[in-house]
């Protein structure tokens, strides 16, 4: 196992030593002390290699990711894993704004709760948070999934495009063109599956309600001509 | 951008260390706000005797300055000048009549803020040499709280640096912008409330002070500000013996608190609290937008 300080290193050495490794990697496992909040850790891999962060991380932890597995052991800042592609992050503590944004793939599991806009503009990835998340969570979200366990806050899923959205508790509010929708045979498989994922094997998709597009705003309607 | 740090102290054993941890708070912060800097200390007040902490382009303006206030008023103040700002101590009842005297008399001489506990001191510069300059680490007390500044909504200037006081003991940072500042202002100035600047923080800082003077606590004069200031906010306050933080409902400015016995701290950035005795077992959250947290003493 690699065991990076960053208290001794600096994070421009670590990311430069990650984006070394590739689908060959044979060092398959690190562990990084020390983060102290730093901005940008482990950002931008690309390998099938597992990452232990040992403390609290700043913006954009794990940003871009493809493959890689990253376990955060705190909390993470703003933007984490945006735009990740593939692999699978994980934040043990709570996440801040915009966790996942823009996302295309792979799975970003938060144990603790996620702040506003969670998924904003996702485009494919699945997103698992135990607790609750914030007001504008999922705005414009185009595809993928966005499963809370906890409660939703206001103007939830404003704009939404294609992504899945599945809340157990209560949501504050649905924003413009969010609207709740029935659970079918493949959304329980589907959320079923992403629990599983998640490691949130005492929870059961019958749980959860769905929500999703109303189809209204994203189509131009002619009857809306006027308003412009 | 910009960065603030707040440190406000429950357990008085960590009192001598207030300005030494608030000292490393701004110096994660310097990235956000490399431009200019300032905080604001609250010390243990002596009783009968009020501060007004004064800053000069020209340092020179401080010298003999209690003499010509002894000779001029016959009140007696103690002078004690760091860098480009300077500390004058008096009785409290003559604080307004000294005040007024050096903004009539001594027009190169610009005042920081006043009152019984708080020190103001800010300039241009990058923020940890201008906590040097001013001996941040030094400085004791019960709570303070620091800004960096990245300027967006008016000049790079020392009067442009947070924090702002525009009532006794108060001071006001921000990270963020307003956009109904100026009809604000207008609105305040008719009430009587003084303006030294164009800069949009320094009329919210006024609006506390104009609803404290309504007879509002800290906490509803906070509540205020999310119906009546229009734009993005983050606001770190202080008062003589209170703490208090309010996000916009918006809340995409970020922040961080921490809470244990012995302090409640509230940094832009985890980054700002990580030298904090006991991070590790403190309770960290971000504060929720439109909610108004305070904590007096």
């Amino acid at each position: 196992m690699r065991t990076i300080d960053l208290s001794k290193s600096s994070l421009r050495e670590l990311n430069e030593d990650l984006h070394r490794q590739n689908s060959g990697a044979n060092e398959s496992s690190w562990e990084i002390l020390n983060p102290r909040g730093a901005h940008a850790v482990a950002v931008g891999i690309d390998a099938p290699i597992s990452i232990n962060v040992k403390g609290s991380v700043g913006y954009y932890c794990a940003g871009m990711n493809k493959q890689a597995a990253v376990t955060v052991h705190g909390s993470a800042g703003p933007g984490v894993a945006e735009n990740m592609m593939s692999g699978k992050v994980v934040i043990k503590g709570d996440a801040s704004q915009y966790a996942g944004a823009t996302g295309r793939g792979g799975l970003l599991v938060i144990e603790g709760n996620a702040s506003s806009r969670c998924g904003i503009s996702m485009k494919g990835i699945d997103i698992v948070v135990k607790g609750n998340i914030g007001h504008m969570s999922a705005f414009m979200a185009q595809s993928g999934h966005l499963v809370v366990c906890g409660d939703a806050g206001d103007a939830l899923g404003d704009s939404i495009y294609e992504a899945k959205l599945f809340v157990r508790g209560s949501v504050k509010s649905l924003g413009s063109d969010c609207l709740e929708k029935e659970m079918r045979p493949e959304h329980h498989e589907a959320l079923t599956k992403l629990l599983k994922d998640a490691g949130l094997n005492g929870v059961k998709s019958n749980e959860f309600k769905r929500y999703g597009s109303a189809r209204k705003l994203y189509n131009f309607n002619i009857d809306n001509a006027d308003a412009y | 951008m910009c960065g603030i740090v707040g440190l406000f102290i429950k357990n008085q054993a960590l009192e001598p260390q207030l300005g030494s941890l608030v000292s490393k708070m701004l110096g994660t912060m310097c990235e956000r706000g490399p431009d200019s800097a300032g905080f604001a200390v609250y010390g243990t007040p002596s009783k009968g005797k009020s501060k007004i902490t004064l800053q000069s382009a020209e340092p020179a303006s401080f010298q003999g300055l209690p003499e010509r206030i002894k000779k001029e008023l016959g009140v007696a103040t103690d002078l004690t000048i760091k860098s480009s700002h300077a500390v004058l101590t008096l009785a409290s009842d003559k604080l307004d009549t000294v005040r007024d005297w050096i903004r009539t008399n001594v027009p190169q001489i610009r005042i920081m803020g006043a009152g019984e506990a708080i020190e103001i001191y800010k300039e241009v510069g990058y923020p940890t040499d201008v906590a040097n300059r001013f001996e941040l680490s030094k400085m004791t007390g019960s709570h303070a709280i620091g800004h960096t500044r990245m300027a967006t909504e008016s000049a790079v200037t020392t009067l442009g640096a947070h924090p702002f006081s525009t009532g006794p003991d108060q001071c006001l940072v921000h990270n963020g912008s307003l956009s109904n500042h100026n009809s604000l202002r207008r609105e305040l100035a008719r009430d009587g409330i003084r303006f030294e600047t164009e800069n949009d923080t320094e009329v919210a800082a006024a609006y506390i002070t104009w609803r404290m003077k309504q007879g509002l606590n800290l906490g509803d004069a906070l509540r205020g500000t999310i119906d009546d200031l229009d734009g993005f906010f983050n606001f770190v306050v202080g008062t003589k013996n209170g703490f208090g933080v309010v996000r916009d409902p918006i809340a995409c400015k970020p922040a961080v608190m921490a809470e244990t016995d012995d302090y409640v701290a509230f940094g832009s950035e985890y980054r700002a609290l990580v030298n904090l005795p006991d991070i590790d077992k403190a309770h960290v959250w971000e504060p929720e937008p439109a909610t108004v947290y305070f904590w007096e003493r």
